[in-house]
């Protein structure tokens, strides 16, 4: 595949053609159809891209539609973004969350957890109001910001469909 | 098929501890603004630490110092200084390097490569390539791996840690007033440090606050970005016997213990345990102590979190017990055990890691550089008193802890001890 330069908030992004691992990652987000590798040799899933399996050291590995749903592990807010593009869309929130599917394995603590922004349904960042009905427990399913062919990135939003928890935890200090 | 490793065995020799002694210390000023290169500050602190330890440049033969791409080189500082190495390096990298770097020199000796190795980090953290992350840093292309992190605005160091210090606060009930403690505690040491960058006394309230600039972190939770540069100088206790001062002697080291998965250490959880909990394995059995021992610590303070996380996964309380550890009155002069009593990096200055290795060598030399007078013998006078503008030299102190930190996933530490 060739490589990627596009533009996304102000920052150049850059995949270069022999990073193939990353261009196939994002391959199938630019077609909004999550997949992550998983291993020839033990099966597992993995994230991010990697070039070779972390629990079993295979390096062979397939590419597997995986779905995006979760609840949110940890977050932070910014409200004082570093890089310029950011400012206008403070606080925005960066959120870990743990997919679903493979959750607990291989250990008790372990998860694909998988970094985004909270968003609006159509991939923009979320507005304050909607910053402030998320905190760790959310349901949050995968939406995809559009950057260029080929590249789009993997993003959070409320899962309106799924039975929220009773309570979230949120930072004390609103 | 293997699970990633969770058990650590590398038990240093014994007769390691105490081979080994820290003579020299330096630094330049901490400022902002230094309108030096950092090859000019850097010399300035090697030559500083030379003197303090009492010996020529002829007795430096090895040089080790690192950065992030935004420093100057140690064939510059030699050269300017008029030192013939017999091994130099340039290491990448920012906290944890100074412990780290201190096993090395001890293993470069062990090996007949040098004798004497002086370790130095030369930098203009708000003038040039600015700590925080914003400027030139912040306008870089997000290349490759990066776009898994940098292009969400998840960038600078606050911002890549604060999912740890979120979830150790949801795990543990720790509180943002808890945690606000180490800033007022080491705002107090800072000032009775004439060194201080920042050296006014800063309440909890004061913390809470301050701006937010990243959740859970208020502006007085971050460290300062200051310009300057600090240096160690290591060598043989044989050595050390001719130096100036009281011996300070190494006991044990880690060097960049990790957690599993770096290439991405949230994968791995409890993402509320730092990699401290894996270090505490080898730095007690090492260094022949444990943390009960400990006088004085240095648990790095990028952040309040950090201190509090740090000191708790290497032992010095119960896990999830760091909110009151940090906020009972332990940490601070007068306390039990005090931490970072220079002001460390939330007000001396940023220099990732070495400044606090340099006030534990003072303080066991029972000399730190406080506002207590000088008598007629050219030492310090030490009054313990420890109000705004006095004393912060800590009585007694035999045993100190530095607890580095690079971020969650990654540590280093030193045990020394007062020979």
């Amino acid at each position: 595949m060739p490589g990627i330069q596009a533009q996304y908030l102000g920052m150049p992004l850059q995949l270069a053609d022999l990073d193939h691992e990353n261009l196939e990652y994002f391959k199938h987000c630019a077609a909004h159809d999550f997949h992550l590798q998983v291993c020839a040799g033990c099966g597992r899933l993995r994230y991010p891209p990697t070039t070779a399996c972390p629990w079993c050291m295979t390096l062979e590995s397939t590419w597997k539609k995986v779905e995006g749903k979760g609840a949110v592990h940890s977050y932070s807010e910014v409200h004082h973004a570093i890089q310029p593009a950011f400012r206008e869309h403070t606080p925005y929130l960066i959120l870990l969350v743990d997919l679903d599917t493979q959750k607990g394995e291989p250990t008790a603590d372990e998860a694909l957890r998988v970094v985004g922004n909270l968003c609006t349904p159509d991939g923009k960042l979320a507005p304050p109001d909607m910053v402030r009905r998320v905190g760790i427990g959310s349901r949050v399913r995968m939406v995809f910001t559009d950057v260029t062919e080929g590249l789009a990135l993997p993003q959070w939003t409320i899962d309106e469909t799924a039975t929220q928890p009773a309570q979230i935890w949120r930072y004390p200090q609103e | 098929m293997p699970l990633p490793r969770q058990e650590v065995d590398a038990t240093t020799p014994k007769y390691l501890r105490d081979k080994y002694a820290i003579v020299g210390v330096g630094e330049t000023t901490y400022t902002r603004g230094s309108n030096k290169t950092t090859r000019a500050l850097g010399t300035w602190a090697v030559r500083n630490a030379i003197l303090d330890a009492g010996l020529k440049p002829s007795d430096i033969d090895g040089m080790l110092d690192y950065s992030g791409g935004d420093s100057t080189s140690a064939t510059f500082i030699a050269g300017d200084l008029g030192i013939r190495l017999n091994f130099y390096m340039d290491v990448v990298g920012g906290g944890s390097s100074t412990e780290a770097l201190v096993g090395i020199a001890i293993g470069l000796i062990e090996a007949g490569c040098c004798k004497t190795v002086a370790i130095f980090r030369s930098m203009n953290g708000f003038s040039q390539v600015r700590i925080g992350g914003t400027g030139a840093r912040s306008a870089a292309p997000v290349a490759g791996d990066m776009i898994h992190n940098r292009s969400y605005g998840w960038q600078s160091a606050g911002q890549s840690f604060a999912p740890t210090f979120m979830r150790h606060m949801y795990d543990y009930g720790t509180t943002p007033e808890q945690v606000a403690h180490v800033k007022m505690f080491h705002s107090h040491h800072a000032s009775n440090n004439p060194k201080a960058y920042y050296k006014r006394r800063f309440t909890v309230e004061d913390v809470l606050t301050s701006r937010f600039i990243c959740k859970p972190l208020h502006l007085l939770d971050c460290c300062v970005e200051t310009d300057n540069a600090t240096c160690i100088i290591v060598t043989s206790a044989d050595r050390a016997k001719d130096c100036k001062h009281p011996l300070v002697l190494i006991r044990g080291v880690v060097g960049r213990c990790n957690k599993p998965r770096l290439d991405m250490h949230y994968q791995h959880g409890p993402i509320s345990t730092v990699a401290g909990y894996y270090a505490k394995q080898i730095l007690w059995p090492n260094s022949g102590v444990g943390p009960e021992d400990i006088d004085i610590t240095g648990s790095y303070d990028a952040f309040t979190f950090t201190t509090m996380l740090q000191l708790e996964d290497y032992g010095f309380c119960k896990k999830g017990e760091g909110g009151d550890y940090v906020s009972n009155g332990t940490i601070t002069l007068g306390g039990k055990r005090p931490n970072n009593t220079s002001g460390g990096h939330l007000c001396e200055g940023y220099t990732h890691g070495m400044n606090m290795v340099i006030e534990n060598t003072r303080q066991l030399r029972h000399d730190v550089d406080d506002y207590c007078p000088v008598g007629a013998d050219g030492k310090r006078q030490h009054t313990y008193d420890y109000k705004e503008g006095g004393c912060r030299q800590v009585r007694n102190v035999e045993v100190s802890a530095n607890l580095g930190w690079a971020n969650p996933s990654t540590t280093s530490s030193m045990v020394m001890r007062r020979g």
